[in-house]
């Protein structure tokens, strides 16, 4: 990690969200010991699934919901008390995109620059992101990723320290994903602390430089993407995963020297410090079963592997 | 180093940024303006009012500015802020120097400024049609319209920041549609049944509609109805801070 003051520091935090009728009335513990920190000039992914508790933590980093416990600074201030001071330093990306329907985009991002004192080149920042396109069609009717692309300009024409991005590339067109994250890592080489939420590997992989992986509420692991994907667990020291597609039902029993699993009927995963010999063994027990596997695949642990590893729960 | 524009211009942009999209709003525009003076027009050319008063159009044009602050407070606050709720423009614009605090302000330059707008159109209309509105009264009838104002705005964003959009836009417009047949806004509640008359006094709509009735055809004070209206303006102002989500 580099050696300068973290842009956003979460320690412990716990929040419940509440009360839910099904429940009898009672609170849920949504968050319940999440740690994160980000640095500026750094792109920090949280990464869960679903449901996992990301946009929640998100709430609390930007002063949206007082937390229940833990400690929360941004720019080194609790934002939940900080005023508009702190406020104008920060850019935020809502999930949804948080834009009136009825307005226009460029009259809307106009109108989000008078909050500011000195904000971006608001003309400069529509020709940037394609608004110029559509800049006077009304919100509601634009596609998905046309609105991502506003509520991105929106986030960013206060000319912020951080910037906070929900899903980003929720319901992106190939292009339209291509000018965001263009510009994701150009704002990053400016130096900006940029903090995403994602469930989508590609998205960590491409962008982050540091993941935190958010599973029921907890941080559950984190580094670089090359740490998360290095061996992580040292008793088996899994570095490769490779799965081939066969008939269900196989008896593995002639591949007792290899970590072999059938995940799902018919699939087969073979994980740990494969070498050429593995290969070779397992070439020699299809052979012996009379088996032409219907698909074979090898690759590095993905940050998906460390997720399944970790969660036991798939990604999308 | 990066600053906030300050506070007065957030508030003053924020509010007008809100006027704007009230009035080019059909719908909002049709229920501020367009109906009410449907409803001045109608008073004055119907008998409606004739058990009541001599001077059908100096009755009808305090009902009908009463009318105006349900329609922008209840039905114009509550349907936009519902929907602004739903999309998260509410959460969206809370992450900016504006704040949830410049959030309200804003909206209350737009109630007001909207009211303004209709107060003129609502007056000249009613001067043309032969109203003699009692000088002593106008003040009085500024502050009672601003107090009714303000409970019927604290009202709409209650419901818009409790119920779905969809259901604060029915619960909205329903309440408009009775509150201005049967709340005391254009007929005073001494027309309604014995049993259901002090019960009507109690509502906002009627103490609003009496409290104007009072000061621009008698120039009186009504007492009683002010009180009644502030009433409301604090609970419902109340209720809205401890129940309003803003997601």
């Amino acid at each position: 990690m580099p050696n300068t003051e973290p842009c956003l520091d979460i320690q412990g935090l716990v929040k419940d969200l509440g009360p839910v009728a099904a429940l009898d009335g009672k609170m849920v513990r949504v968050i319940d010991g999440v740690h994160l920190r980000a640095f500026p000039g750094q792109v920090t992914a949280l990464l869960g699934a679903n449901g996992a508790g990301k946009t929640t933590t998100l709430e609390c980093a930007q002063g949206l919901t007082r937390p229940n416990g833990g400690t929360v600074r941004l720019l080194g201030q609790d934002p939940y008390e900080a005023g508009a001071g702190l406020r104008s330093r920060v850019g935020v990306m809502l999930q949804e995109g948080g834009l009136p329907q009825a307005i226009r985009p460029i009259p809307l991002l106009r109108h989000v620059a008078g909050m500011y004192r000195s904000p971006r080149d608001v003309d400069a920042l529509i020709k940037r992101l394609g608004i110029d396109n559509f800049g006077n069609t009304p919100v509601r009717r634009l596609s998905g990723g046309q609105k991502q692309r506003v509520a991105l300009a929106a986030a960013l024409v206060g000319d912020p320290e951080v910037l906070f991005l929900d899903e980003p590339s929720a319901g992106l067109d190939p292009q339209s994903r291509a000018v965001v994250f263009d510009l994701i890592q150009e704002l990053r080489t400016e130096g900006l602390g940029i903090i995403l939420t994602t469930h989508l590997m590609d998205d960590a992989q491409r962008l982050a430089d540091y993941v935190f992986i958010i599973d029921a509420g907890k941080t559950v692991a984190h580094g670089t993407v090359a740490e998360l994907t290095k061996a992580t667990d040292e008793s088996s020291g899994v570095e490769r995963l490779l799965t081939f597609d066969s008939r269900p039902g196989l008896d593995l029993a002639g591949l007792a020297g290899l970590s072999v699993h059938e995940t799902v009927p018919g699939r087969y995963t073979v994980a740990g410090n494969l070498i050429p010999a593995d290969l070779a063994a397992l070439a020699k027990f299809w052979e012996e079963q009379d088996i032409m596997p219907t698909a074979i695949h090898m690759a590095p642990r993905s940050l998906e592997d460390v997720f399944l590893d970790i969660s036991g729960k798939g990604l999308r | 180093m990066k600053a906030p524009a300050s506070l007065a211009r957030r508030v003053l942009l924020q509010g007008r940024y809100e006027t704007m999209t009230m009035l080019r709003n059909g719908e909002q525009l049709l229920i501020a303006v367009i109906l009410p003076l449907m409803a001045l027009v109608g008073l004055t050319i119907t008998p409606l009012l004739d058990e009541f008063t001599d001077s059908r159009i100096d009755m009808a044009a305090p009902g009908v500015l009463a009318l105006c602050a349900v329609s922008t407070g209840l039905t114009g606050q509550g349907i936009a802020t519902g929907f602004d709720r739903r999309y998260g423009v509410l959460r969206f614009l809370s992450t900016t120097p504006l704040g949830q605090s410049g959030l309200i302000l804003g909206k209350v330059i737009a109630v007001l400024s909207v009211l303004a707008i209709q107060v003129v159109v609502i007056g000249v209309a009613a001067l043309l049609l032969g109203w003699s509105p009692e000088p002593g009264g106008i003040l009085p009838a500024a502050v009672q319209l601003i107090l009714g104002a303000g409970a019927f705005t604290s009202l709409g964003l209650l419901i818009a920041g409790t119920a779905r959009p969809e259901a604060t836009l029915a619960i909205t417009n329903l309440l408009w549609v009775l509150l201005a047949a049967a709340g005391g806004l254009l007929f005073p509640a001494a027309s309604w049944p014995d049993v259901y008359e002090p019960a009507a006094q109690l509502l906002p709509s009627s103490a609003l509609g009496d409290a104007l009735r009072s000061a621009l055809m008698d120039a009186e004070f009504n007492l009683t109805a002010s009180i009644v209206l502030l009433a409301w303006t604090v609970l419902a102002g109340l209720a809205a801070i401890r129940w309003f989500k803003w997601s």
